[in-house]
């Protein structure tokens, strides 16, 4: 069992940060890993990128929006309640170094937790790291303070303009791009249209371009290959060759129709569960 | 011996009719009841050389443990299978005994073979029917531990046979269940989930530690292992799908076997929604493969509820690499066969997701490296099957989570440990393995002869440092 130590409802609750006692993976965790979460018996198996890690404390954060029924059911766990399964830290870990030209990590929705490690390492190897992180809304922006520490410059975006620029996180790279210093680097993490539009946008500048995938997958190892995902026209794995690859390379269509292969069945588990905690509350 | 007339006919297993189980996940034989299983193990010559015996890989004492099922003395013939398996249920279930034990029956020369899997088989379920199986009499702890690296068949079975030697015994997994390829593999019609936990729970009564949710390679490496272990047995069985590299296999519908076989058997996802694990329902189901992997494939589709499944193989009959008997349920259950035909691409809807297979036909040239006549295709014979879920069975490879975070571990050219075949040492001291990382993969008895043979020669070395 993984305890939760620590609990946050962050933008209105729709997104929820968990700091969960996990020490062996703590101890070996590094930016852009993975843990494959479970709640109980009969739960899911979660890919969550880890926000943080405290070897000393032998814990884990993980950030996580409730979009279903899995997530939904996280939510409920409060602090001294505990995860069945956590597993790690999977995946590879962000190949960081130190660049000539800027660094720009770019965080969109619960991505913004994705990159938040990845920029803070890449501002501990000396880089200078800008940091663009967006919203659709001001309520729902979530870790600005922590990406303010994270990097040298922080803009913010929000979809429809209520606080900071008013605009898509694409907009402000674009002013990146187009300015005077040389851009070494960009990492992105978030909705897929986003991650797409980023590298379509980097790719004419010839900048490399991370982009940490979020594909649906069972055991996290490479064993069952659900996790497929077409990189320059090769089947890779997200769990073990990735969650990180070559922006340029990834074919973002295909990711978002396996990404999309269960909403009927989300759906249904989700109307399910509501049901169960309506029916929970009236007796 | 008695006229012909008189001899006893092999006695049949009650099954569930093909109608009724071809639409649930309750297991398909049922088992002997003591009388049947008395009469058949009656059959049994008890042969001065018993060629049985030299069939099985773990060397079960075969003849003795049919002779006190025949007295009556389940009790008896639990205890002598135990001494050479620590999964006799899964083995009676499981176990390709027509061309192991049962093959070298003397009986099977002038008709058939004694049923010896039937048997061990019952034996097994008597005793766990018992509620408290029976435990052996452990040796004085001797200080040594040791680390195994995977709960499937191999590592099970090391596990069983060091422990009962008085070595400490850790077994590190992977998923969140003990058991490997018995429990995300095997489905529940063939091997209830029921029975790997009371198999793995046994070992934990001996005193066998399982530490789950551990991803050696990831979590911790096989050096970290040796710093607290004084050998270290490596099973983590053939873990990477083979998928066929042509268009289309990505779009939705279409599975790895170890993906669609792990939601539904590991992850419980034809009890979705009570289980969360979501899973594609498919009514037209295409299932590419012939093994037993895909055999159980194709029965799990129907068991969720196919209307109409397909094995496409691109050999013939002669070669179907599953065992008869799975082929034989199979086709009791109405799963159609379109032998001599490959897919060449999958086709889909606007969604993304899979509506057709584009098939040729193939006709048999001459043998390949395998012995077996290669498939050549035949041009122009394309067509098309319509489906909304595909299984790809055509096997796994080896995964290379371990070898490749483990220095001085040698692999052969396709990825698999290599290891002396006497003892299952690998090259790196103190590192053996067993199982499919090391010959491909096979079945769940040579996984466990191998771990016999490991379990020997790991204890040799535990006791006098070679």
């Amino acid at each position: 069992m993984y305890e939760i130590v620590y609990r946050q409802e962050m933008a209105q609750g729709t997104v929820v940060l968990n700091v969960i006692k996990a020490p062996k993976i703590a101890a070996k965790a590094q930016p852009g890993q993975f843990v494959i979460v479970k709640a109980n018996e009969t739960g899911e198996r979660i890919p969550l990128t880890m926000a943080d890690t405290d070897p000393e404390a032998g814990t884990i954060t993980i950030i996580y929006q409730v979009v279903g029924k899995s997530t939904a059911l996280f939510k409920t766990l409060q602090v001294g309640d505990a995860y069945q399964d956590v597993l790690g830290p999977l995946g590879k870990p962000t190949h960081i170094e130190r660049y000539a030209g800027i660094v720009i990590c770019i965080g969109g929705g619960t991505g913004v937790a994705v990159v938040h490690p990845i920029t803070r390492a890449f501002k501990n190897a000396g880089n200078h790291v800008v940091a663009i992180i967006g919203a659709r809304t001001k309520d729902l922006l979530i870790l600005e303070d922590k990406m303010l520490d994270a990097s040298h410059e922080l803009q913010v975006c929000t979809d429809d303009g209520s606080y900071g620029h008013h605009g898509f996180v694409t907009d402000v790279l674009q002013q990146y791009l187009n300015g005077s210093r040389p851009v070494s680097m960009v990492v992105a993490a978030g909705p897929v249209p986003m991650m797409k539009r980023v590298a379509a946008m980097t790719k004419p500048h010839s900048i490399p371009t991370m982009v940490s995938l979020n594909a649906i997958m069972i055991d996290g190892t490479g064993m069952c290959g659900g996790c497929r995902v077409s990189v320059d026209g090769t089947n890779r794995f997200t769990c073990v060759d990735g969650p990180e690859f070559d922006g340029h390379q990834v074919d973002f269509d295909g990711l978002m129709q396996r990404l999309s292969a269960y909403r009927q069945q989300e759906q249904q588990a989700m109307e399910l569960f509501a049901h169960e905690c309506k029916l929970r509350n009236l007796t | 011996m008695g006229d012909k007339k008189d001899r006893i006919p092999r006695q049949p297993m009650p099954e569930q009719p093909p109608e009724q189980r071809r639409r649930n996940f309750d297991e398909v034989p049922l088992g002997y009841p003591p009388e049947i299983a008395q009469r058949e193990a009656g059959r049994c010559l008890q042969c001065k050389n018993p060629a049985c015996v030299s069939g099985c890989p773990v060397g079960i004492d075969i003849p003795r443990f049919i002779r006190h099922i025949r007295e009556g003395d389940f009790t008896k013939a639990i205890a002598t299978l135990k001494e050479k398996t620590a999964l006799p249920a899964v083995c009676g279930r499981v176990c390709p005994q027509e061309v192991q034990c049962e093959q070298r029956c003397v009986l099977a020369k002038s008709g058939e073979a004694v049923a010896i899997g039937r048997l061990e088989r019952f034996a097994a379920d008597i005793d766990r029917a018992h509620g408290s199986p029976l435990l052996p009499e452990l040796p004085k702890p001797t200080g040594k531990s040791v680390g195994i690296v995977g709960s499937g068949p191999a590592g099970l079975t090391v596990a069983g046979d060091l422990i009962l030697k008085g070595h400490a015994v850790t077994v590190y997994e992977a998923f969140h269940k003990a058991g490997g390829v018995l429990v995300y593999g095997i489905p529940e019609f063939r091997l209830p989930k029921a029975i790997v936990q009371e198999e793995v729970g046994y070992l934990e009564k001996l005193g066998v530690c399982f530490e789950l949710n551990a991803v050696i390679g990831r979590t911790e490496t096989v050096d970290e292992l040796l710093a607290r272990h004084d050998a270290v047995f490596i099973a983590v069985g053939a873990g990477l799908p083979t998928f066929l590299g042509v268009p289309g296999e990505n779009l939705i519908g279409i599975y790895s076997a170890n993906e669609y076989l792990t939601r539904s058997n590991l992850m419980k996802a034809y009890l979705f929604p009570q289980y969360d694990t979501p899973i594609v329902r498919g009514t037209n189901v295409v299932v590419v493969g012939a093994g037993n992997v895909a055999m159980d494939a194709a029965r799990t589709a129907l068991r969720l509820g196919a209307e109409r499944v397909t094995i496409v193989y691109r050999r013939s009959r002669n070669e179907m690499p599953a065992r008869a008997e799975e082929i034989h349920h199979a086709e009791e259950e109405g799963i159609v066969f379109e032998l001599l035909t490959a897919p060449v691409r999958f086709l889909g809807d606007t969604a993304g997701r899979v509506n057709a297979v584009e098939c040729i036909r193939m006709r048999l040239g001459e043998p390949d490296e395998s012995g077996r006549r290669r498939p050549v295709p035949i041009e122009g014979s394309n067509f098309h099957i319509e489906t909304d879920m595909v299984v790809i069975a055509v096997g796994a490879g080896a995964n290379p989570l371990i070898t490749s975070t483990t220095p001085g571990l040698a692999v052969n050219k396709r990825g698999y440990i290599i290891v002396d075949p006497q003892t299952g040492k690998t090259r790196k001291p103190r590192v053996w393995a067993g199982g499919d990382i090391v010959t491909g993969q096979a079945t769940v008895i040579l996984a466990m002869g191998a771990g016999r043979i490991a379990a020997t020669s790991i204890h040799q070395y535990l006791t006098l440092g070679w």
